[in-house]
């Protein structure tokens, strides 16, 4: 496979609102290759932020009180907003638990 | 390339009781923690023995006390082990040591201090020591199945890419060699929090998943709810796992679950360093999340070779069992490698498939049985950290 096939976003399951960026020094503008490991289908999005490697990117808008979905499941709730293609971490997403 | 896992073997020592051991360790155990003196002595007399030195065995009572036996002699039992030298320091909980090992049919043999001192202690224990490493050393490898080997795993230091890279190359290992009669285990009552129900359904029966819940239930509330201060906000998901990309608990422990792969199943649910005993197959182990304390427990009930997927890069060794990393995160290749014995970045790139990196660790799995030092090895990591429940009397 060819370097620029790389993916700069994977996606676990098709029913996931977020994907986890998978390359260091991803810069806001850039117009990510994502893929889905559920069925190694991709698609198109644009990072809206400078978001590190391991950090989260809303594929979908995200309003606060909205559920995350990851590995098909939840994993928590928005306690802020995030717009496509923006950083989702602790800033805007908790636990339902605690 | 596809492995026939039935046909692989590896140069293994298959101790007294018939138990496969890669690793040859005289060890030099204390009982107690006044003792690590005498022990570190005795291991810098006699060459090719290891002493290991812990913070505790004094007043220790109830199951507190019993995890305390468990764990010394589980460690000095475990089949990486050739020969023991035990040094407590009165004779009474010195025998219970002994015996327990010996259980095994492996030499053991035990002195204490009360009565001798450190001098004529260690004067004794070197003698021994020295048999003990002769015989050893000459003791020969020979075939043993690759699935005779008893394989633990505990990740550390995750972040987003253990739960897409590491962790289902060690499901997938787990997928391939459990069928085959290798027995896993894994652990981690509280980082299972958030993916409890999904765990629970992983039991391969009933009374498993009963035990299970109950096992998971009892450290939610007599350790987490008894004494968090707000939340585990805090500590889980842990600093260097919020660096990663981790956010919630949840996030964590579904990460954390793709160490079991996508078809295996637990058998049974295991006391911290309780060794398994319902035969071949994966166990869960009630442990704690820090590495050290999980690996030493999974060490002491009989695993010999530990994997141990990381994402920001968990150092930790151990001092009998080989802990084999895997990463898949880049940064932690390109700043920290000399720590990584299997590199998975290629899932992230999608140039390697998790089937491949299966392939990859189980290959790991058999250059380590068959003695390649692990990185931790290498680097001399042996960290041992006895698990306590509670205050000592």
């Amino acid at each position: 496979m060819i370097a620029n096939t790389h993916p700069q976003l994977l996606v676990h399951d098709k029913a996931d609102n977020v994907g986890v960026v998978v390359v260091e020094g991803l810069t806001a503008g850039t117009d990510m290759l994502c893929v889905c490991t559920e069925d190694n289908s991709d698609f198109r999005l644009t990072a809206k932020a400078d978001i590190p490697i391991g950090h989260k990117v809303a594929l979908k808008e995200l309003k606060e009180g909205d559920t995350v979905i990851k590995y098909g499941e939840d994993i928590g709730k928005m306690v802020g907003s995030a717009e496509t293609g923006g950083h989702v971490h602790t800033h805007n997403l908790k636990t339902k638990r605690w | 390339m596809a492995f026939d896992f039935t046909q692989e073997t590896v140069k293994a020592w298959r101790r007294e009781n018939g138990r496969v051991g890669v690793r040859n360790h005289v060890l030099i155990l204390p009982v107690d923690d006044i003792s690590n003196a005498a022990c570190e002595a005795v291991a810098n007399n006699v060459k090719g023995t290891m002493a290991i030195p812990h913070a505790y065995g004094r007043l220790q009572f109830g199951e507190d006390l019993d995890l305390h036996f468990r764990t010394i002699i589980g460690t000095g039992a475990n089949p990486n082990v050739a020969a023991v030298i035990v040094i407590g320091i009165e004779p009474e909980w010195t025998k219970i040591v002994v015996d327990g090992i010996a259980a095994t049919g492996k030499p053991v043999e035990g002195f204490w201090i009360e009565q001798n001192g450190d001098f004529e202690t260690i004067r004794k224990a070197s003698w021994k020591a020295k048999e003990f490493v002769h015989w050893a050393t000459e003791l020969q490898k020979e075939d043993c199945p690759l699935t005779d080997l008893w394989v633990s795993t505990k990740c550390g230091e995750s972040d987003t890419t253990t739960g897409l890279s590491s962790c289902p190359t060690v499901g997938n290992m787990y997928d391939k060699l459990l069928p085959h009669g290798l027995y896993g285990v894994f652990g981690e009552t509280s980082e299972i929090t958030g993916a409890e129900h999904i765990c629970e359904k992983r039991a391969a029966n009933p009374e498993a998943a009963a035990k299970f819940r109950k096992t998971w239930q009892a450290y939610t509330d007599d350790v987490i709810e008894a004494h968090k201060t707000n939340d585990l906000s805090d500590s889980q998901p842990t600093k260097g796992n919020i660096l990663g990309g981790l956010t919630t608990i949840e996030e964590k422990a579904l990460g954390n679950l793709e160490k079991i792969g996508r078809t295996s199943t637990y058998i049974d649910v295991l006391e911290p360093a309780e060794a398994p005993a319902k035969g071949r197959g994966l166990y869960f182990m009630d442990t704690s999340s820090a590495a050290a304390e999980c690996v030493t427990l999974m060490a002491a009930a009989g695993y010999v070779i530990h994997t141990f997927p990381t994402g920001q890069g968990n150092v930790v060794g151990n001092p009998i069992v080989p802990v084999i990393k895997i990463s898949g995160n880049p940064r932690t290749l390109r700043t920290m490698s000399e720590h990584i014995d299997v590199d998975v970045t290629g899932v992230l790139r999608r140039d390697m498939t998790i089937d491949q990196a299966g392939d990859a660790l189980i290959e790991m799995i058999k250059r380590t049985a068959n003695g390649r030092f692990t990185a931790a090895e290498a680097l001399g990591h042996r960290e041992f950290s006895m698990t306590k429940l509670y205050r000592s009397a």
